[in-house]
């Protein structure tokens, strides 16, 4: 188990989000979508220009921009590729 | 007496709400606008009985109930303001964890709320099976599973919203726990609402102070405004006083605001409900649906940008190729009105009104239609299936560094990104853009691409006097428009658009199969509303501009010179009226006739003022009068020069001729001729796009903006241009 923040995480790699660190617009935006701490995510796979990036979150697919992924911590379980 | 009930559908994007709509309204349905906002308001009828109506109002689709985007205040002012007897709530089956935060703030306000379990169907498919008895218990709520694509569960649905609006109980909010902390201030602050009823004659006062703790824009502006009209300030500036110790004591304990600590109890509430057995899956969650198998592909390094251009190249080949023949229908069909009352009205004033002004005027209006139709429906096909968000998800990196969204590349393709578009869909389609600073952008530059009605005046000029390498030029002046129209984007949100980019947190939906009823519908409504919204304008704009170019017309005394030389030429041809010869006479007398009237114009008039300033970017009068004219119509400006160079001949045939003349007049030369296609390429829009823009910015100002901003452009570009090319010597 360690943590990081979510852009960091490889395709397929899964992790439960531990900290959401934005506040205002952004914040409300992200977490009204379901990114909240103890929700589970997987990378589903990056743009053709690596940003933004697709996650599957509660059985949906959601899109962020890299440096919105930037303020979500994430703890993720041993790589899994 | 007809009983009427207000039901309004609320739900998340994407849960199926305009297919609910639709199919209980049926064609009985009016769109409309909110008040003050672009927003769109749908209302139609469903009949219950034969003496019972409801009144079907489908909400915005949000994620949420907070103030963050338009479409959120209209939902929640809607709810707050006409108190609708009942709300039935959509959401995904398939996705209920996440459709239940909308839902948790709708019991948080309080409002009488059926819970639509939709596409039941597809979760069951996936495995999924949800206790629908067990959430109607923990919720408190009533819960219906339906199918609104197959009409599965749909009457049982109704029957129960029916019997929740006759019931026609009070609201009746819950109170979740927000953790200690927030539970004692918002106790307080609840109870400092109540005592002083500040606000409460709008909104439940618990619910108020909730707003407060969030931080809510709209909330906290409509506080302040009504403690200061009744004299309760000390009481509003206690509120946030209160939020502002609140978090103050979170920051420094946990780290954390209010707003995000309010967001995780509402999902940790949602969770536990979840948990306690309502939803079951028989496979894996992370088993990999089909729709996940097609992203592999369509979204693939490789593969998505070569599928995402033949998809546009597809769009805009459907768009422009099937539209043109119903567009030559309607040509046909007015040239043969014209003649008609060309043959049965004397040459005169009202002749030309009902030729030039209003068929010319109706015409034009109508002419886009089957563009508009086409164009909507290849769009209706992308945004329903699904597929436009992965064009968004591809196209954003690119977009973003100009300020942009990866949404704004469709409308961008439809005005002109490949050189025969048209800017009128071009705007319209900006409609797909939820971020608002970006669909501005876009929509104010999307008119600088190559439409199909520069295109004939661009290769006349090409034709002229860059013979040799015409694609060439051609292919440039596509890559250009680009640049200029990325480059000007990215000024606007450096300067009057400015401000952070909106987040980009977005869904990527299920791919569906979209319904031929949700595509006819979603089609005539928007063709309909163009029609009838800009419609009415433009007639009365073309009609200004005809009577700019017609009066004054000649004096008496020209008049009658001119038929005097008339009944002249007749005579000397002793009145054979068959003579070709004749004909060519008495043609380039009208030519010349025309001419002279045009000089008399108000428009000619102002084409010679505007020489004054325009000889700079090497613009003759004759050059400005056709300018002017364009602005009714890019097409316009051949036909103009035409009549303004004298041609006998005006319209089609004349290009031919009015090139020669073009390449033969002494001050023409190359020079010119690029100053010319620059500024033609990024002058005002015509009118029918302001007029689009001012629809869909909902203000006159944008419009006028983009008319002086684009001519003032499009003037300095080309007198630098015109200017530094005669220094370099390069007009010979």
């Amino acid at each position: 188990m360690s943590r990081m923040m979510l852009r960091k995480m490889l395709k397929n790699q899964s992790g439960t989000i531990t900290a959401v660190k934005v506040a205002g617009e952004l914040g409300r935006r992200i977490r009204e979508m379901g990114l909240v701490p103890g929700t589970k995510v997987t990378i589903q796979g990056r743009a053709p220009l690596y940003d933004p990036v697709a996650l599957r979150v509660m059985g949906g697919t959601l899109t962020l921009r890299n440096n919105e992924a930037d303020l979500i911590e994430v703890e993720v379980e041993e790589s899994s590729e | 007496m007809i009983d009427v009930i207000k039901l309004a559908l609320a739900g998340n994007p994407n849960a199926g709400k305009t297919t609910l709509f639709n199919s209980l309204t049926g064609s009985r349905q009016h769109v409309g606008n909110y008040p003050g906002v672009t927003v769109e308001k749908k209302e139609g009828f469903y009949r219950v009985s034969p003496d019972q109506q409801v009144r079907v109002v489908d909400l915005p689709g949000t994620y949420s109930l907070t103030a963050y985007s338009v479409e959120e205040v209209v939902a929640r002012d809607f709810l707050i303001h006409e108190q609708p007897e009942v709300v039935i709530n959509i959401t995904d089956a398939a996705n209920l964890e996440r459709h239940l935060y909308l839902t948790c703030q709708f019991l948080e306000l309080g409002v009488p709320v059926v819970i639509a379990l939709n596409m039941i169907d597809v979760a069951r498919d996936r495995g999924i099976s949800i206790d629908v008895e067990k959430l109607s218990r923990l919720l408190d709520v009533p819960v219906v599973p339906i199918s609104a694509r197959s009409g599965e569960g749909v009457e049982a649905l109704m029957q129960e919203a029916m019997t929740v609006a006759s019931a026609g109980r009070e609201w009746q909010e819950i109170r979740l726990s927000y953790g200690d902390d927030l539970d004692s201030a918002l106790l307080e602050m609840t109870n400092l609402i109540s005592a002083n009823s500040f606000l409460t004659d709008i909104y439940p006062a618990r619910w108020l102070a909730l707003k407060y703790l969030e931080s809510d824009s709209q909330i906290v502006e409509k506080g302040r405004e009504f403690a200061e009209l009744s004299g309760l300030r000390s009481v509003g500036e206690q509120l946030e006083k209160m939020v502002a110790v609140v978090s103050n004591h979170l920051q420094v304990t946990l780290e954390t605001v209010p707003e995000a600590l309010i967001a995780d109890h509402r999902y940790g509430y949602i969770k536990s409900i979840i948990r306690q057995g309502v939803v079951s899956r028989s496979h894996d969650e992370e088993r990999i649906y089909a729709s996940d198998r097609i992203d592999r592909v369509v979204t693939n390094r490789v593969m998505g940008p070569l599928i995402m251009l033949a998809v546009l190249l597809g769009l805009y080949q459907f768009t422009f190729t099937y539209s043109a023949l119903p567009v030559a229908w309607l040509e046909i069909g007015f040239g043969w009105l014209t003649r008609v009352i060309e043959h049965s009205l004397p040459p005169g004033h009202l002749r030309s009104l009902l030729t030039s002004g209003i068929i010319g005027g109706v015409g034009g209006v109508l002419g886009f239609v089957p563009l508009i139709m086409f164009m909507f429906f290849g769009i209706a096909i992308l945004e329903d299936s699904g597929y436009l968000a992965r064009v968004a998800f591809m196209m954003d990196r690119i977009f973003r560094i100009f300020g942009l969204h990866g949404s704004s590349v469709m409308p961008f393709i439809l005005s002109g990104g490949i050189a025969g578009g048209c800017a009128v869909p071009g705007v319209m389609a900006t409609r797909t853009l939820r971020s608002p600073k970006e669909r501005m952008a876009t929509l104010l530059t999307a008119p600088f691409m190559n439409c199909g009605a520069k295109l004939p005046v661009l290769a006349l000029l090409i034709g002229t006097f860059f013979a040799g390498n015409q694609a060439g030029m051609m292919f440039m002046l596509t890559m250009l428009s680009w640049v200029v129209a990325l480059l000007v984007a990215k000024l606007l949100r450096v300067t009057v658009l400015r401000g952070e980019p909106t987040p980009f947190v977005m869904e990527l939906p299920t791919y569906r199969l979209p319904t031929f009823k949700g595509l006819a519908i979603h089609t005539w409504e928007k063709t309909w509303q163009y029609v009838r919204k800009a419609g009415t304008v433009i007639l009365g704009v073309s009609i200004l501009l005809w009577a700019t170019m017609t009066f004054p017309g000649l004096s008496t005394e020209e008049e009658y010179l001119f038929d005097q030389q008339r009944q002249q030429m007749q005579a000397e041809y002793g009145g054979v009226v068959g003579s070709v010869a004749l004909q060519e006479k008495l043609a380039r007398l009208d030519g010349a006739r025309a001419e002279q009237a045009l000089q008399h114009s108000v428009a000619g008039r102002l084409g010679r003022l505007l020489e004054g300033i325009t000889w700079m970017a090497g613009f003759d009068w004759r050059t400005n009068i056709a300018l002017v004219g364009g602005v009714a119509a890019k097409e316009i400006v051949i036909s103009t020069l035409g009549t303004a160079y004298s041609l006998g001949a005006v319209g089609q045939e004349a290009d031919d001729s009015l090139s020669k003349t073009l390449a033969m007049a002494p001050n023409w030369n190359r020079v010119k001729a690029l100053s010319l296609i620059l500024f033609i390429m990024f002058y005002s829009p015509c009118f029918v796009t302001v007029v689009c823009i001012v629809r869909e910015t909902g203000s006159w100002k944008w419009g006028a903006f983009s008319i002086v901003f684009n001519t003032t452009f499009a003037f300095l570009l080309a007198t630098v241009i015109y200017q530094v090319s005669l220094a370099l010597g390069l007009a010979g």
